[in-house]
């Protein structure tokens, strides 16, 4: 099997445990889990280093992941455990009282394989820019990333990081943003009117990078570049074009799905678009 | 009365600063992270014998708490300097979510706190700082009372492991107490036994409670008078067992009427031993511009307004 098959499996695996944790929990988000299941699976399964027999919250030795857009815990959390950082069976209690899934990611609950508790947008890309001079200072090679949503992107604190970032010459800083178009209340060029990433991005002093986040060729391409800008004194922000909800046609390209959980019948429906490869928690 | 002799009027925000420097000194993972203050914070040792572990923020205290916080999680001890009101008020979500419920291991370190910042006005003159940082599971939080205490706490604090709040100020106040003190997180300090009253005061008043209580000896009345430099955790035994033994409670804060020192003792004592408590604290209002002095007088927080109150709490035992 070829290393994209083998991460489209992981995908399509990813994406049953975010529907079925979504539709058990009777809450939670599925449209952004789906939109950025395969950039973030490519991450965990490909691109970062890391060992879940070994994980500690400093992450010393180890590359570190932020989830800016905290709200992503579905896709966030079976990709964990899918790595083997928790029993996938936990999979089950998302966001149940005396879980360890809460509904946002926390260290409080000793989850492994969380670095920081996210949640409130805008603030992940701060915490990623401490963690990336820290491993400068201890002058460590590893690698700290980040994913943020488009919408996200309205939080001005996102900006004050992005300055901060290139002016400290965080090379050791990847970012992602989940370049999906949508937002609670509609489109984000409608509601909030981000603009040009692109452009905003270069001008404050990032390498940017675009592509397909749903062509795992051209993520892996786009991490692989992003990796070889290490050295040049500027952080790199991947911008992911993706669709909300990607994987079911009933769920995608709408913000409908954002914080909404599907019926049993909904979720059947969704299921039986969604090949089961690696086994249902 | 105990005999306290001021050494000469010093800033307890220099006081931080050269704890700093000690804590810098001492401990090769202490950060210091700034928003565009070092002058104002007094971290030019710090930043000269240190520049590998200082951090230039600019002027974006958000960003800055976010940065503490990932720094603090990889294994550093940052203490992030800014103006009182710009590193609680303006980043309280910040400090929230990434400190306090991220458990990192942040000191938030506050200057120009409370009215006597004097000239610049309300914009700057936080008193409602400590019930913010109060009100935070898991927040330390320290109010020192001169540049020797600030000293200490601030190396204190680089030993403790968990989010703190220090608090301190911008003018030159009395110096009195020991040059070679070692800061206890969470010990209430006596500073004078007495028997007819207790004064418990934080920060600034300190001096002013103990000026107070020369007033009063000077009537034939025995004031106890505390120095609560810890506000959280409070050391509610001692509270409690001055309380007991005198009767009558003043409260004495550079902080406005909601969630300070003074609604927290109060609620202790309302628990184990109620006991006729009267508050000194800056009320339900804004700052203004004035000298520190003109200021303190004014809000009522000066040694005359604290001796009166004293009397009034006597007279209700």
């Amino acid at each position: 099997m070829t290393r994209i098959e083998e991460l489209r499996q992981v995908a399509s695996q990813v994406r049953r445990d975010i529907v079925r944790m979504v539709t058990e929990a009777k809450s939670g988000h599925p449209g952004g889990s789906m939109s950025s299941a395969d950039f973030l699976t490519a991450l965990y399964f490909d691109v970062m280093k890391h060992d879940p027999a070994t994980w500690t919250r400093d992450g010393k030795g180890s590359d570190v992941f932020i989830l800016s857009a905290g709200h992503l815990t579905p896709v966030y959390y079976s990709l964990l455990a899918r790595c083997g950082y928790f029993p996938v069976k936990e999979l089950g209690t998302f966001r149940r009282f005396g879980s360890r899934l809460q509904g946002h990611p926390s260290v409080e609950h000793g989850l492994p394989g969380i670095f920081q508790t996210s949640g409130s947008l805008g603030q992940g890309l701060s915490a990623a820019c401490g963690f990336a001079i820290s491993k400068k200072m201890d002058k460590e090679e590893n690698t700290v990333y980040v994913m943020m949503g488009d919408g996200e992107c309205e939080e001005g604190q996102i900006w004050e990081a992005a300055m901060f970032a290139a002016h400290q010459g965080l090379d050791n800083l990847i970012a992602m943003v989940d370049w999906n178009g949508q937002q609670i209340d509609g489109k984000v060029d409608e509601v909030g009117g981000v603009g040009d990433l692109e452009a905003k991005w270069k001008a404050f002093g990032w390498t940017v990078i675009s592509c397909d986040g749903h062509d795992f060729q051209q993520i892996l391409d786009a991490f692989a570049n992003a990796k070889g800008e290490k050295g040049n004194g500027k952080p790199v922000v991947i911008l992911m074009k993706s669709d909300m909800g990607h994987g079911v046609d009933f769920m995608a390209g709408t913000h409908k799905w954002h914080g909404k959980a599907p019926s049993q019948e909904q979720c059947d429906e969704a299921l039986a678009q969604l090949e089961e490869t690696l086994g249902d928690y | 009365m105990k005999q306290y002799t001021n050494s000469g009027n010093k800033d307890t925000r220099s006081g931080f600063g050269a704890g700093l420097f000690e804590a810098g000194k001492e401990n090769g993972n202490v950060v210091a992270m700034t928003a565009d203050l070092i002058g104002s914070l007094k971290m030019e040792a710090f930043v000269e014998a240190f520049p590998e572990r200082f951090v230039q923020c600019g002027i974006a205290e958000a960003n800055m708490v976010g940065a503490a916080a990932g720094l603090a999680i990889s294994g550093k001890i940052p203490f992030i300097g800014s103006f009182a009101e710009f590193v609680t008020g303006r980043v309280y979500d910040q400090i929230r979510q990434e400190v306090a419920y991220g458990n990192a291991n942040v000191k938030i370190c506050a200057s120009h706190a409370g009215i006597t910042l004097g000239e610049d006005g309300a914009t700057h003159q936080t008193m409602e700082d400590i019930a913010l940082m109060r009100a935070l599971p898991g927040m330390v939080v320290i109010n020192p009372c001169d540049y020797n205490q600030t000293k200490a706490a601030t190396m204190a604090i680089a030993g403790y492991e968990g989010p703190v709040y220090l608090r301190f100020g911008r003018p030159g106040v009395p110096n009195f107490t020991s040059p070679d003190q070692k800061f206890e997180i969470g010990k209430a300090i006596m500073m004078n036994e007495g028997n007819d009253v207790t004064i418990f005061a934080t920060g600034h008043l300190v001096w002013e409670a103990l000026q107070a209580c020369q007033m009063l000896e000077e009537e034939g009345i025995s004031a106890e008078i505390i120095d609560i430099a810890t506000i959280k955790p409070l050391d509610e035994e001692a509270v409690v067992a001055s309380a007991r033994k005198t009767g009558a409670v003043v409260c004495a804060e550079e902080h406005n009427m909601y969630g300070g020192l003074g609604e927290l003792i109060a609620g202790v004592l309302a628990l184990s031993c109620p006991t006729p408590v009267e508050y000194i604290n800056g009320g339900d209002r804004f700052g203004q511009s004035g000298t520190p002095a003109e200021l303190m007088k004014a809000y009522g927080l000066d040694a005359a307004h604290i001796a009166e109150a004293a009397k009034k709490a006597i007279s209700r035992k």
